[in-house]
């Protein structure tokens, strides 16, 4: 079985962002870049199917400009067999990251892609979804657990209140939770043998897809200052105020 | 000149980062205060390849550089280990490693490097004598011919982990100091057992790095055999220098770290801590430009370390770069660990605040593995060609 994996270049979670000082963007000026936690955690699960004698072959495929071929790198080192890349400079949005998806899909014909839930930047949680749509396949998203069953795949939903658990048939996609695993580091050897691996390089052109936006993104401001709580004297005034200022408890 | 990291470079050290990281500053606290050898980072280190960086790849090694292990234990350091993390790198994969590998029979080379490479084998190095420290040309432990192979008499001392190590590098005279021409003559090197009847050693109670013991040693007619001579019999000196200078550049680099990480948790103390008023104390310059200048100075050993190891690794002279980066990284680990110390005040020296342990840890390279006089005399005679005082 084929295990499609999309991963994406986005700034590290350690880093503390910046909006530029005329609001049109976030800074990313000598930022450290990464690859989106949800999305090792999809490598993470396709490179353990492999482990498991599910799947036979784990792609990485990114979408972006030259450099999202480290994260590509990157999720080799960790286990993937080959990457590619879509290269565009424009910044993509969802719908244009799935139509480009779908082309890649196209042509490698996997039985399973997993996908992160959302990436850590943009925040859109849309991806995944959109390809689904456009690809026809059945979906299974923030998935907490993902077992592949002959021609189905079983995958526990993380929902409010509680646990889902979907039977889809192949192909699927998948979008990857928290919880669905914990990424292993890469090893030394592994990463040597990361840099010989078969990375090919694809236009939008030539999976038949238009870059068009159909987004344009109005200001980009840091979230509102902390007010200074308060201190109050007893229990009975916290309750107090916890019922008639904040109203949370009745 | 490239100051870019590659792709792999980048993976490297964000490997070692996250390794350390799992395992984290109170990891390393525990391990300081039961005085344990960190055998589970070490198994994780190995486990991921890391050990055997520089080591080749015929037995298990990734045939990189010292550029690569430089970086390597930097980020093992900045993560947690501190600057003792240079000294693992040391007693395995240089005393062991590098030293196997160069100079090594097949046979050394076939049964130690996969074990060292696996975290199976650690070794250490037994060189320096309470009376040869700098002056290493005379040591006096010596190894008399014994049928086909050797009885070994003498003591040493400073010797690191040797409770840990299940294989000892020794250098001893195999000619006496008295009966050669020039004093670099009659050393060698073998690679014995730790357990082996004869030897004894002693750990030696001390101020920091105390996840690694540091011991007296004592041979009394211990035997060493004919297939434990490593490298050129008589010639040894020559052959250990490229494991002593191999040393500097990992040390160096362990200083790197433990000054980042003893100036990050300063910084992250100073932006939060509040004393007189909402203004945090990281807004005092007095508290801002110590830690600004160890900053700028780490930044530069950093550097000038990494120069040292690509000219390692270029085949080129590099003792004048390795030398300069250990003593400016030792002075600024120093002071990157106190200056943190003195922004956190009393709580900089509770054990819980994790820079009490890097401040006791970083003392030791002001003098060790080579102390600052030493290296400053070498760049005045060598560097600016002044005349030797000693």
């Amino acid at each position: 079985m084929k295990v499609l994996v999309a991963v994406k270049r986005v700034v590290d979670y350690n880093v503390k962002v910046r909006a530029k000082a005329d609001g049109s963007d976030v800074d990313l000026n000598n930022v450290k870049m990464a690859i989106n936690p949800f999305c090792e955690i999809a490598v993470e699960e396709a490179v353990r199917l492999k482990e498991a004698g599910v799947a036979t072959e784990v792609i990485a495929v990114s979408v972006g400009e030259k450099s999202c071929q480290e994260q590509i790198r990157t999720a080799m080192a960790l286990g993937a067999d080959r990457g590619i890349q879509v290269e565009t400079d424009a910044g993509v949005e969802p719908l244009v990251v799935a139509k480009l998806l779908k082309g890649v899909v196209d042509k490698e014909q996997p039985q399973l892609v997993i996908l992160g839930k959302q990436s850590i930047d943009g925040d859109n949680n849309q991806t995944g979804q959109m390809l689904g749509a456009l690809a026809n396949m059945a979906q299974g998203t923030f998935a907490s657990e993902v077992v592949v069953d002959g021609d189905k795949v079983n995958v526990t939903r993380e929902v409010d209140g509680g646990l889902q658990t979907v039977s889809l048939n192949l192909p699927a996609i998948v979008t990857t939770d928290l919880r669905l695993n914990e990424p292993r580091y890469a090893s030394l050897p592994n990463i040597m043998k990361a840099k010989k691996k078969q990375l090919d390089v694809y236009s939008p052109a030539d999976l038949g897809v238009e870059v068009t936006s159909h987004l344009t993104q109005v200001k980009v401001e840091p979230p509102a200052e902390r007010k200074a709580g308060v201190k109050v004297a007893d229990v009975d005034e916290l309750i107090d105020k916890l019922k008639n200022e904040a109203k949370v408890i009745s | 000149m490239d100051f870019q990291l590659s792709d792999e470079h980048k993976m490297i050290a964000e490997t070692a980062y996250k390794l350390g990281e799992s395992f984290g500053l109170e990891y390393w606290r525990e391990m300081d205060a039961k005085k344990s050898f960190p055998k589970e980072i070490w198994q994780a280190i190995c486990d991921a390849g890391l050990s055997g960086a520089a080591l080749p790849e015929e037995y298990g090694g990734s045939d990189l550089g010292m550029f690569e292990m430089a970086l390597i234990v930097e980020n093992l350091s900045a993560s947690g280990g501190g600057s003792t993390l240079g000294q693992l790198f040391m007693i395995n994969p240089i005393f062991g490693g590098v030293t196997i590998s160069k100079f090594g029979t097949d046979a050394m080379k076939r049964d130690m490097l996969p074990k060292l490479i696996s975290g199976e084998m650690n070794t250490c190095m037994a060189l320096t004598e309470s009376n040869a420290g700098s002056n290493t040309l005379e040591i006096r432990s010596f190894a008399a011919q014994d049928g086909d192979g050797w009885l070994l008499n003498g003591e040493k001392i400073w010797i690191t982990a040797v409770s840990d190590a299940q294989k000892m590098l020794v250098i001893a005279r195999t000619k006496k100091i008295d009966e050669v021409t020039r004093r670099t003559d009659g050393l060698s090197m073998f690679m014995i057992d730790v357990d082996r009847k004869g030897l004894t050693h002693h750990s030696i109670d001390k101020l920091g790095t105390r996840t690694l013991s540091s011991e007296t040693v004592f041979f009394e007619d211990v035997r060493i055999e004919p297939d434990e001579l490593v490298g050129t019999l008589h010639g040894g000196w020559k052959e250990l220098l490229d494991t002593l200078n191999t040393e500097r550049i990992v040390t160096t680099a362990g200083l790197v770290g433990a000054g980042q990480l003893a100036i990050r948790l300063a910084v992250a103390y100073a932006n939060e801590r509040e004393v007189f008023g909402k203004t945090p104390i990281g807004a005092y310059q007095g508290l801002q430009f110590p830690l600004a200048q160890t900053h700028a100075e780490i930044e530069c050993a950093r550097l000038m370390n990494y120069k040292a190891a690509a000219q390692f690794d270029a085949g080129q002279p590099y003792s004048s770069e390795a030398n300069a980066a250990k003593l400016i990284a030792a002075q600024a680990a120093s002071m990157a660990t106190e200056r943190s110390m003195q922004t956190m005040g009393g709580m900089g020296y509770a054990t819980e605040s994790h820079v009490e342990r890097l401040w006791r840890d970083a003392r030791l390279f002001r003098f060790a593995p080579v102390s600052e006089e030493m290296i400053l005399n070498f760049i005045a005679v060598h560097d600016l060609g002044m005349p030797r005082s000693y």
